[in-house]
């Protein structure tokens, strides 16, 4: 138990944590608006987001990204990579849904036959990015991927450097991009569907499907519009993954998927602002086990958490539905 | 409703034949060999593709090579060399050695490449009375369970760590800090390590496999304030740590051991990997004996990296006993069992245990260099 080193460097773990868990929050809500809307766990979304990923890897390759460009540069390279992973990961997510989710739905499948197909896709997804990829792509470019299945790095963007230091707690400009732009993103996704005409479909949808169709509501496009926007936020996520660890790999999104999906929960799924409060918490969590005990805990540590935190509030942290969600 | 019934049975029908056709390729591969007594099928299992495949890749190729040079010498006396790819899961690599045990027409193993899936698979391989000859599996206590069928061309982890302590106290490092991936590797090779150096390590944490993000670890080593960090574990881990812990702003010397010896490695870390040294019980390519280096080089258009020559050892052990004659699992075992001859790596002649004589080890460092893992210099045991 390394008490000295957590609360030694207190300020520093609940950085670190927080920048952790705002990753997770922006997966977290692809999950959450999904199962708002549909009851559908999609646990094909975490191969969303790496599939972000990789679209990242591929534009910064193609446009000759190098280790540390200037600031203009950066700036470009961020653009480009947000294009790429949100036009990549909204694409996937679209797919999904159009390819295998719609027909089960118009036959009306039971939710298991949704459940297993979810799983089913997660892992063709995997095996497309780990055998076919490299295959088709490392032609084009033969140093992109190594060999099948490999961990592949990318360029660093951004050189972390301390932003802000108080005491002998720094923040890191990465740092600081990572959980701005997350909350950032959160809030746009928040006033979209509190404030905007097609937000108001999708609560109506998810209040009650029928009423909603009876009132004039496209429900095939709402739900279109959820996977786009999850998968939109995934593209995010995978952006600011890219800048802050700058590698992926066809099996990294497993683990950030199960975290992801487990901060939703943690938050009350089917609520957005809970998938932020979920995605913040779980990260502290892991950071704060992590450093008291080994990394060999901290998934220990936050199941045991996630567990106490169900038996209390069985919904999670802020309750579950989309459409009543608290304001 | 009969419609569908009939479907179902051709459905079925369709099926059993595709199995059965897949069934007669494989029987046919190994079926040239009857009749004359001389020839076999081995098989070779390890974690061709997944995470830490660099690291494997060079021991089947250089099998399969010396296989290929056999097979052309002495066409009549075809060597059936058979693939398992177990990905480095010993869940994986347990069936698969059922399935080995279980087929009468291997008649020796080249495996485990890993310690964790060579240590699943021992029990299973010794009940059937198969020989196991591991080119790069390093674990200490793999010899150490009284298990009389496993042999390995590769120096253990002790020798290892006692060669990284030697070095490490010649750099004059004072702070050491170790982190290990909990894997029988990698956990097993740092705690020889930590015995080794004693007070010298300052701190240590355990990570898990699969872990991308290393926040808690790489404030533990900058509060340390270490001068080196030990890396117990393999590529897939290695790599993101490496490149967190610089980006972070650490400065410690980053060392790892042969898990490492991975094209991945520096690739995976983009650039955070340079200046890392690896230390491998494996040669470098050009000091290996004969001719093999170039006819690696011409065969695959690539330099043997990690293990390239032990893999070749490895088959060649299997060679000559169906050279001998040797027909039946039990002789090849016996063989391999009194087994004295120069191999390409080193020369291989195996204790009671089934290691090979430390003093043949040799252990070498690397660095990385360009994001290429180059040749540094040999390293003293003691």
């Amino acid at each position: 138990m390394n008490f000295d080193e957590l609360f030694g460097h207190f300020g520093q773990h609940t950085v670190d944590g927080l920048s952790k868990g705002a990753i997770y929050a922006l997966i977290a809500l692809g999950y959450t608006l999904v199962y708002g809307v549909l009851r559908l766990i999609n646990f094909a979304h975490s191969e969303v987001f790496v599939v972000g990923t990789f679209a990242v890897l591929g534009a910064w390759t193609a446009f000759g990204l190098q280790d540390n460009p200037g600031a203009g540069q950066a700036i470009l390279f961020l653009l480009i990579g947000l294009v790429a992973a949100a036009v990549a990961s909204g694409g996937t997510a679209l797919a999904l849904e159009r390819i295998a989710y719609k027909p089960l739905r118009k036959r009306n499948a039971p939710p298991l036959v949704f459940l297993i197909t979810a799983i089913g896709l997660s892992l063709v997804l995997v095996e497309i990015l780990g055998l076919l990829l490299p295959r088709l792509v490392g032609g084009v470019f033969p140093t992109l991927f190594g060999r099948e299945r490999q961990i592949v790095g990318m360029p660093t963007l951004i050189e972390q450097k301390a932003l802000i230091t108080i005491g002998d707690t720094a923040i890191t400009n990465v740092q600081a991009i990572v959980f701005v732009s997350a909350l950032l993103m959160m809030a746009a996704l928040d006033w979209f569907i509190n404030r905007t005409r097609y937000g108001r479909g999708v609560r109506a949808v998810a209040q009650n499907p029928e009423t909603a169709a009876l009132m004039g509501v496209n429900q095939d496009r709402v739900i279109m519009l959820i996977f786009v926007l999850g998968g939109v936020m995934a593209g995010a996520a995978a952006l600011l993954w890219s800048v802050r660890f700058g590698f992926t790999q066809s099996s990294l999104g497993f683990v950030l998927g199960l975290k992801a999906f487990t901060a939703a929960v943690l938050g009350g799924i089917g609520n957005l602002r809970g998938a932020l409060l979920g995605g913040l918490f779980l990260g502290l969590v892991e950071v704060y086990a992590a450093t008291l005990y080994t990394s060999a805990w901290e998934d220990v540590v936050a199941f045991v958490v996630l567990i106490v935190v169900l038996m209390f509030r069985p919904t999670g942290l802020l309750g579950e539905s989309l459409g009543r969600a608290r304001a | 409703m009969r419609r569908k019934y009939v479907r179902a049975l051709s459905t079925t029908a369709l099926a059993a034949v595709m199995v059965a056709a897949a069934g007669c390729q494989d029987a046919g591969d190994g079926g040239s060999t009857e009749a004359e007594a001389c020839g076999g099928k081995i098989a070779i299992f390890g974690a061709f593709t997944g995470d830490n495949a660099g690291l494997v890749i060079p021991s089947l190729n250089g099998a399969k090579l010396a296989v290929k040079q056999h097979n052309a010498a002495k066409p009549d006396c075809k060597v059936t060399l058979q693939e398992f790819d177990t990905q480095g899961d010993p869940a994986v690599a347990t069936p698969f050695a059922s399935q080995i045990a279980g087929d009468a027409s291997f008649l020796g193993v080249i495996g485990g490449h890993f310690s964790g899936e060579s240590d699943a698979t021992m029990p299973v391989y010794q009940a059937a009375g198969l020989a196991m000859v591991s080119p790069s599996a390093t674990r200490i206590d793999l010899t150490q369970k009284g298990n009389t069928s496993f042999f390995r061309v590769v120096g253990h982890d002790g020798t290892q760590a006692a060669a990284v302590a030697t070095y490490l106290k010649a750099q004059s490092a004072q702070k050491v800090f170790v982190v290990d991936d909990g894997s029988a590797y990698g956990a097993g090779i740092t705690a020889e390590l930590g015995k080794a150096l004693g007070p010298l390590v300052v701190a240590t944490d355990k990570i898990q496999e699969r872990q991308s993000q290393f926040d808690a670890t790489v404030s533990k080593i900058k509060s340390s304030s270490a001068d080196y960090l030990f890396y117990g574990g393999y590529t897939r881990e290695a790599a993101p740590l490496v490149r967190q812990m610089r980006a972070a702003g650490v400065t410690a010397k980053f060392i790892g051991p042969d898990g490492l010896y991975d094209p991945a490695f520096p690739e995976g870390a983009a650039g955070g990997a340079e200046g890392a040294i690896i230390t491998c019980p494996c040669l470098p390519a050009d000091k290996a004996g004969g001719t093999f280096a170039a006819d690696y080089q011409k065969e695959y258009n690539i330099a043997p990296g990690s293990y390239g020559a032990e893999g070749y050892d490895g088959a060649k052990v299997y060679l000559d006993a169906f050279d001998a004659g040797k027909q039946t699992r039990a002789d090849i075992l016996a063989f391999v069992k009194s087994y004295d001859k120069q191999g390409v790596s080193k020369y291989i002649k195996f204790d009671a245990k089934g290691d090979v004589d430390p003093t043949k080890v040799v252990i070498w460092a690397y660095e990385v260099k360009n994001k290429q893992i180059t040749a540094l210099q040999e390293l003293k045991v003691s």
